[in-house]
């Protein structure tokens, strides 16, 4: 074992002198790319992709001749999956680094620790992960899923094609399943399922004890009318969630279960067997098979040396998102926010599905809607996919309080003044303008 | 638009062949199976089932597989399978070998989880006269899944041939079933007579329905209420012991995670923060074996045991011996170092084994579960980690009583001076007892590693929970740790249904804090002259 602490002190002093590296290449004229993700700590299992992926991007433009003549160059930060250290690390790349734009943050806890400090020093951020929505800021842009982008489309699939009758709503303890599964009930009982019809249960972090959920799941669906899990479970807790489904014998023709969380990468670390025909939706499969995705994975291989790494949702939407940057900036003629900000509303930028992606003036992108089924090599193989590209919805519809707000950063719908809080009933903006 | 004129064709050829179902072969139904669209897909496999073909069943349990794939250039299905690295084809029909084909060249026939449930129960009706009993048994279970009412002559005449007594109870069951969905009031009580106290979910949900449905007879509908009531009080009373048995199962990962701290904090008085991180490293031991050893995933577990009792018990060592030793009596800064420590072993295994998580497969005796009747049944991993559990605590307990290291261990957590005076190097046991408890963990961490994720985090998730454990059962007690692990275990599975996950546990603790207010040292404190000394 005195390899291990070995390997470990090479780790470090190899960490050390990278970071050292970067100070060195530190030249006058770049623009500096903020790339705030975890890299150690709980995220670093989702995070440490997205950093790279984010590297690779910046390698390929700054190979086509970098971006207004100038060089891009990375800053990349480790937040260790700290929240409120995700807040300083913010403030650090923006005041201190001067960083153009950051791309970065995962889970809506560290979205909403940094909110304030990019609105304070209006400073721009990518965000690239599946999200709750009912937020719009002026200086983020969601390039991840919105609920009607991913969760609504899941249903309907499910209620339509499969013909599912009995709903269990099982989450992870936290906002975005909960408020997922508040929009998804009332989804539900708008379109007539009865309250006995549907189950909600929300777990801890990391729960690994699912035997009684399960069971409960079984005799739920035990009934004769078909049942299916819409799962928000988060990270972790997934493999023994879905061990325990195999184990009690549920298999995914009789309970299928849906996930938003569930992923290539997550179930890279995993052992598939029991997961073959569980579904997940996202607006991206790395299976999907057009020249486009083909080429960002040979790109992807060859940048990180390992033809055995997958790719997912979120590399995708930090892929469309970075790309939408370089062509606001490009637009605008300069990186500051304000002006990049304006630019960046209209823009098309081609996303991995063989589509265009548009950014759409309430800071959502446009995207397809997929949804695939696990097969035993750790892949999705579509089985649906929307007819074209849905715009992402800011506010729900499906929730009071929030079906009468808009977000529209060009002020076209929202009084001739921008606003990302308007209420079209009482005619009025509240909130940050 | 392409797309459009390939479905409207398919559609063309599908017409005369559902006109007239004798006419329809197998060579004719196969070419559909390369149509996108899956209900086109789902009308070609009922083909196939209807073509009486006695190739049929190998083609659809190919497809089931995902083993049928379509060559991408001349659109020939054929069966592929990997031989040594090369894929194989050979000829659907004609079962002739076509030789080697590189991967590319050839798509799989994809398919979903409804065709993959048709697939089954297709398969299934192909199935019954299998030779297996187990195959017919999993045969007829499917059947029962979807069973439709001209099943029944098909059903009954593989029941008169039938000699295996549990596939002919549940072919009992399907023929009950049927004749219960008969209108004749006669034939239904004599079904009803026969599905009398039978617990299986199907017969529950036609009981219900017929008890709901207004057409049926008053007679009839009184005699299968009153049946259902008597299934109902059985299936919860079964319920009962199955939240028993969860209990029970959690209870004793809960011993599992603690016991190797029973000793390092109940005995030694060690506060070991990386405690946890022991027990990842057990289980990326057992993560290390399976990749040394890919051939032998049945048994790799019994080799990871011994290996991961050392390997933890090694870096136990190094720890009580490189940082603990020289904080003897400082609890406050041992803690914080320890902490330390934790940090320093979870980045190590994100630097060696990346920050993903491993993946520990599960050796084929340990998945699946028992099944007592329809309503229970008992998870095998989790039956063998109770089992497991009480082995290791059993071996902990007569190493700790009955061998002259576990009198010494006992020697000096009581009084080290006076153990020191007769002679006891006492360095020397608290290495081993630190490595002991060390290496206990490390084994702890071979279990936990079929039933929870292995990664950086595994042992930051037990941490906690093993504190609560051997402060409840008393500190310096293994049965203390045995009974309080146990019992907390039933505790949170009780309160569970009743009150959500996040709730049973936040109770747990309130209860445990109260617990703690009343009896300071536990459930079964320490004894004698060693308490005074602390």
């Amino acid at each position: 074992m005195n390899s291990t602490m070995k390997h470990a002190l090479i780790g470090m002093s190899t960490a050390l002198s990278l970071s050292m590296m970067n100070i060195l290449y530190a030249a006058e004229d770049t623009i500096k790319v903020g790339v705030l993700h975890s890299l150690s700590g709980t995220m670093a299992i989702s995070e440490t992709t997205l950093k790279d992926t984010m590297l690779m991007l910046i390698e390929e433009q700054n190979k086509k001749g970098g971006l207004l003549g100038k060089q891009l160059e990375a800053v990349v930060v480790d937040p260790a999956s700290n929240w409120p250290l995700f807040a300083e690390k913010a403030r650090e790349l923006i005041e201190k680094e001067k960083v153009a734009a950051t791309f970065g943050c995962w889970t809506s806890v560290s979205r909403k620790s940094v909110l304030p400090v990019f609105e304070e020093l209006n400073s721009l951020l990518f965000y690239p992960v599946q999200y709750e929505g009912e937020e719009s800021s002026k200086n983020v842009f969601y390039t991840g899923a919105a609920p009607n982008q991913q969760a609504i489309p899941a249903v309907d699939y499910l209620m339509n094609t499969v013909n599912v009758k009995r709903w269990v709503l099982a989450g992870t303890d936290y906002v975005y399943p909960r408020t997922t599964n508040k929009i998804l009930e009332s989804y539900l009982k708008g379109k007539g399922v009865a309250e006995a019809d549907i189950m909600i249960n929300y777990t801890p972090f990391g729960h690994s004890d699912w035997q009684s959920i399960v069971s409960d799941i079984k005799k739920f669906g035990s009934t004769g009318k078909k049942t299916a899990v819409v799962s928000t479970i988060n990270g972790d807790a997934n493999v023994p969630f879905y061990k325990e489904l195999g184990n009690q014998g549920i298999s995914a023709e009789d309970i299928p279960v849906v996930a938003f969380s569930v992923g290539e990468e997550e179930l890279s670390g995993i052992d598939t067997k029991p997961l073959v025909g569980h579904l997940a939706a996202w607006n991206y499969f790395m299976s999907v098979d057009v020249p486009a995705n083909d080429a960002f994975i040979e790109s992807w291989h060859s940048f990180i040396k390992n033809e055995d790494r997958v790719s997912n949702d979120p590399m995708e939407a930090h892929f469309i998102g970075f790309n939408m940057w370089v062509k606001a900036v490009e637009k605008a003629g300069s990186t500051d926010p304000e002006a990049v900000g304006k630019a960046i509303i209209g823009i098309t930028a081609p996303n991995l599905t063989g589509g265009k992606s548009v950014m759409l003036a309430n800071h959502h992108i446009s995207k397809p809607v997929l949804i695939g089924e696990i097969q035993d090599d750790g892949q999705f193989e579509t089985v649906w996919q929307t007819e074209g590209l849905v715009e992402g919805d800011a506010w729900s519809d499906f929730l009071e309080g929030s079906k009468d707000l808009l977000s529209d950063w060009t002020g076209a719908k929202t009084g001739g003044k921008p606003c990302g809080h308007y209420n079209t009933q009482t005619k009025s903006c509240s909130g940050q303008d | 638009m392409p797309l459009f004129y390939a479905l409207f064709f398919a559609l063309l050829l599908i017409q005369p062949a559902q006109a007239d179902i004798s006419d329809s072969s197998l060579e004719k139904a196969l070419p559909l199976l390369l149509e996108k669209d899956f209900s086109i897909k789902a009308q070609a496999i009922e083909q196939i089932t209807q073509s009486g073909d006695p190739k049929a069943k190998a083609i659809l349990e190919a497809m089931l597989a995902g083993q049928l794939f379509y060559h991408k250039k001349d659109k020939r299905i054929v069966f592929l399978k990997k031989i040594d690295n090369n894929y194989h084809m050979t000829h659907v029909l004609s079962n002739e070998d076509l030789g080697v084909i590189k991967k590319r060249k050839v798509k799989k026939i994809a398919i979903n989880n409804q065709l993959r449930s048709q697939l089954r129960t297709a398969i299934a009706g192909l199935s019954l006269g299998h030779q297996d009993p187990a195959v017919r048994l999993e045969a007829i279970n499917q059947m029962l899944n979807n069973l439709e009412a001209e099943q029944a002559s098909i059903i009954k005449t593989y029941f008169e041939k039938e000699t295996d007594s549990r596939v002919k109870d549940v072919m009992h069951i399907a023929l009950s079933l049927t004749q219960l969905k008969q209108d004749d009031p006669e034939q239904q009580l004599q079904a009803l007579e026969q599905l009398k106290a039978n617990l299986h979910p199907s017969v529950r949900n036609r009981l219900r329905q017929l008890v709901e449905d207004e057409h049926t007879d008053a007679q009839v509908k009184q005699v299968a209420s009153s049946y259902l009531n008597a299934i109902e009080t059985k299936t919860y009373w079964y319920g009962w012991l199955e939240t028993l048995f969860f209990g029970l199962s959690a209870g004793s990962v809960l011993v599992l995670a603690a016991i190797g701290l029973a000793i390092t904090f109940g005995v030694m008085g060690v506060i070991n923060m990386a405690h946890g991180e022991l027990i990842m490293i057990g289980a990326y031991t057992t993560y290390v074996i399976q990749q040394l050893l890919p051939d032998f995933i049945e048994i790799s577990l019994f080799i990871a045991i011994p290996a991961a009792f050392l390997v933890s018990g090694m870096v136990g060592i190094i720890i009580q011996q490189g940082v603990i030793r020289f904080l003897n009596g400082r609890p406050l800064e041992t803690l914080l170092a320890t902490f330390g420590v934790s940090l320093i072993l979870q980045q190590a295994v994100r630097s060696i084994f990346s920050p993903l998580n491993r993946s520990v497969e599960t050796p084929v005796w340990m998945s699946g579960s028992i099944e007592i009747n329809s309503v229970l049944s008992l998870t095998l991993n989790r039956l063998y980690i109770i089992a497991f559990c009480l082995i290791v605590f059993a071996a902990l307990y007569f190493i700790l009583k009955k061998t002259s290291l576990g009198l010494q261990v006992r020697a000096v957590s009581q009084n080290r001076q006076m153990a020191r005076a007769m002679g006891i190097r006492s360095e020397w046991v608290d290495a081993m007892t630190f490595g002991l408890g060390a290496g206990v963990a490390g084994v702890a961490g071979v279990a936990l590693s079929q039933l929870t994720n292995v990664g950086p985090n595994l042992g930051q998730a037990y941490i906690i929970d093993s504190f609560m454990v051997v402060v409840f059962g008393g500190v310096g007690n293994l049965w203390g740790t045995l009974v309080g692990g146990l019992s907390l275990g039933v505790a949170n599975k009780l309160l569970e249904p009743w009150s959500g996950a996040v709730l049973a546990k936040i109770l747990v603790l309130v209860f445990i804090i109260l617990f703690i207010q009343k009896h300071p040292r536990g459930l079964f404190p320490q004894k004698g002259r060693a308490v005074d000394n602390g």
